[in-house]
């Protein structure tokens, strides 16, 4: 099992930060990489055990399944169904906590898979600031830092 | 059953912060509020089910148990077992988290307990405010005052540990976060980082950040020492806050001025003799409204040496008592620093000056400056004296700063209708006393605070011009201050406790 956790400092109130993030069909939206995103079968984006599948800018293709969503703990949690990143049992969790010193938020991003032997550095090096980093930081950007 | 939570960022790395943190002993090491700490039957600090034993500066006991710590999650949680607070079923917790967009520290700090309902408010805003607040502010200066010691070369370089194969550390770190150390200016000043004797004043390089828009920096060529400086170093007053730099008086020179500052250019010589507290140190920033402007022929050590005490002096004399020509007045202590100027200028003023000293050396000296009587008050009773030397009649003032050895003699050597102005206690504490037996002198006591008479321009400036005049009239002559090096601030606090001055004293940087 490989993990991967990375976390930065948005410049906005988590409540502000949620609003965003809480949208499981939102990527597009915020996450510099995602092209579009559905959610199947005509669900809605907050139901549990919805799948949103999306494009990415490259062209790749991942379907995403929703398993956890709290807007009181201000976290998300979903697993992979398909991808091209070859990886196996990946479950994920975007979490938010309010910094009360500055009115500011803290969000952290990780993530738990199988992979191949010997890939693991490079998966991690690409989900870690690839993606969940890449992310964050556009997200800080959103509320102007 | 009420919650509290606070959070902050850290700009340091997660193993620094939790180094100091995880150490359930330590908080006396770096939270204002705790005095000293120790742990029941000599357990080490990191066993599961140890309790603290720790007292407030306040001088309040509590003892609080470890319930849980995690060096995984870097979490530590604890009860409280006993309190002076009725913070009921007080259980906390710490948390820290890695930042990994550059190399800071998430920390939050909260809890759940039962106040009493009248009480809650006031309660949580104590636990918010006082313990979680001042601690977050107060690792954040520890850690700051360890980089200004440490360049930032020479730092080493710890990576904020995280799960298995961390991400990059590429992205830059986030703007919110405070500016780089090599920006980072320092000075040398004198840090109390606990209260207590003059062994905690310790010379320290520190933190010197650039002045805010509403701030000048001065670049102190002279400061002043104060009993008033003791009481903050002890903690008895709470001008003080832990860590942080005691003096509220020097001299010096505006080195910069912020963007919002008209009115005071660089190179310009000034003093002051007002709180914020910070003057123990090479260089400071503060606001300007209560700088005074130094013309040429008030000398640096001059100005420091004697600005609180001769703006004391004249309020004192003129505003809290106008002494008028042909009163009696007492002055104790008349060989110390304010002393000497109330009894040069009572005298200047016409008065009677008769003042109390400890020692004949002593009495040699305010004779010298022209008391016209001088009691020994070791050798005989002062209050009896008095009424010998004024014919059975009395003082129409006491100025009275010696306290609990003085209190009561000081209403006994008054006159019908006369004034105690009490304004310190060196001594200790005057304790409690019945007003109405003042009616049998109709007895006015004053009990004035430095601040009330001083805490803006307009109230200052009558002041500081009547001073300065007198020293150029030469009503009031200030000697020679005995002067130590910065470094040696502890050896001037040990000589004004034990009294072994006469006269101001000054710390040079």
């Amino acid at each position: 099992m490989t993990k991967v956790y990375v976390s930065s400092v948005i410049p906005a109130p988590a409540a502000d930060v949620w609003k965003i993030v809480r949208d499981f069909n939102g990527l597009p939206g915020w996450a510099p990489f995602v092209a579009e995103s559905r959610i199947e079968q005509n669900a809605h984006a907050d139901r549990i055990g919805c799948i949103r599948s999306f494009t990415l800018k490259d062209g790749g293709r991942i379907r995403e399944k929703l398993l956890a969503l709290s807007d009181y703990d201000l976290s998300c949690s979903y697993a992979i169904l398909e991808s091209p990143m070859q990886v196996e049992n990946y479950v994920a969790t975007l979490s938010l906590t309010p910094i009360t010193d500055g009115n500011l938020t803290l969000a952290e991003w990780q993530a738990e898979f199988d992979c191949a032997p010997g890939r693991e550095a490079a998966l991690t090096q690409q989900i870690g600031s690839g993606v969940f980093q890449a992310a964050l930081t556009a997200l800080k950007q959103r509320f102007g830092r | 059953m009420v919650q509290v939570r606070q959070s902050t960022i850290i700009d340091a790395p997660i193993e620094e912060v939790w180094a100091i943190l995880r150490d359930f002993n330590g908080h006396d090491r770096w939270h204002p509020a705790i005095a000293s700490s120790e742990i029941d039957g000599g357990e080490p600090a990191d066993a599961v089910g140890a309790v603290r034993h720790f007292r407030l500066a306040d001088g309040g006991e509590l003892r609080e148990q470890l319930l849980a710590l995690s060096d995984k999650d870097r979490r530590l949680s604890y009860c409280l077992l006993e309190a002076p607070l009725p913070l009921m079923g007080y259980v906390a917790s710490i948390r820290l988290k890695p930042v990994t967009d550059g190399n800071a520290t998430f920390w939050e700090w909260r809890s759940e307990f039962d106040p009493p309902a009248h009480r809650r408010d006031e309660l949580v805003k104590l636990v918010a405010e006082d313990i979680y607040r001042a601690g977050f502010a107060a690792i954040r200066n520890l850690l700051a005052r360890r980089d200004a010691a440490m360049p930032a070369e020479a730092r080493p370089a710890i990576m904020p540990s995280r799960p298995t194969g961390a991400a990059s550390r590429s992205i830059p770190a986030p703007a919110i976060l405070a500016p780089s150390l090599d920006t980072r200016e320092t000075t040398r000043a004198i840090l109390v980082e606990r209260y207590g004797g003059p062994e905690v004043l310790e010379l320290k390089e520190i933190a010197l950040p650039p002045p805010a828009p509403s701030e000048v920096r001065v670049r102190h060529t002279a400061i002043g020492v104060n009993f008033i400086d003791v009481y903050c170093r002890t903690g008895f007053f709470d001008l003080l806050r832990l860590p942080g730099v005691p003096g509220m008086e020097a001299a010096g020179v505006i080195e910069a001025v912020g963007s919002a500052i008209s009115g005071l250019s660089i190179g310009d010589r000034v003093a002051y003799a007002c709180p914020p507290v910070g003057a123990y140190a090479e260089r400071r920033n503060m606001a300007p409204d209560l700088l005074v402007r130094l013309s040429d022929d008030i000398s640096d050590e001059t100005a420091a040496a004697s600005l609180l005490k001769g703006v004391a002096a004249s309020f004192l004399l003129h505003d809290v008592h106008a002494v008028r020509p042909g009163e009696v007045v007492l002055i104790h202590a008349a060989a110390g620093g304010i002393g000497q100027l109330l009894v040069q200028w009572a005298r200047h003023l016409g008065a009677t000056v008769i003042a109390t000293v400890s020692s004949d050396d002593k009495a040699r000296i305010v004779e010298g400056l022209g008391a016209h009587r001088v009691i020994v008050y070791s050798r005989e009773d002062f209050a009896e004296a008095v009424m010998r030397l004024t014919n059975g009649a009395g003082t129409d003032v006491v100025y009275d700063a010696v306290g609990a050895d003085t209190f009561g003699g000081s209403l006994a050597a008054l006159a019908v209708r006369g004034h105690l102005v009490s304004f310190g206690q060196a001594s200790g504490p005057i304790g409690n006393w019945d007003v109405g037996r003042f009616a049998s002198k109709s007895i006015t006591v004053s009990r004035p605070n430095y601040g009330h008479y001083t805490d803006a321009p307009e109230k200052l400036a009558p002041h500081v011009d009547r001073f300065f005049a007198a020293l150029r009239q030469r009503a009031v002559r200030v000697g020679q201050p005995a002067s130590y090096d910065l470094a040696q601030a502890a050896d001037a606090h040990r000589d004004l406790e034990a009294r072994r001055t006469s006269g101001a004293l000054v710390l040079l940087p």
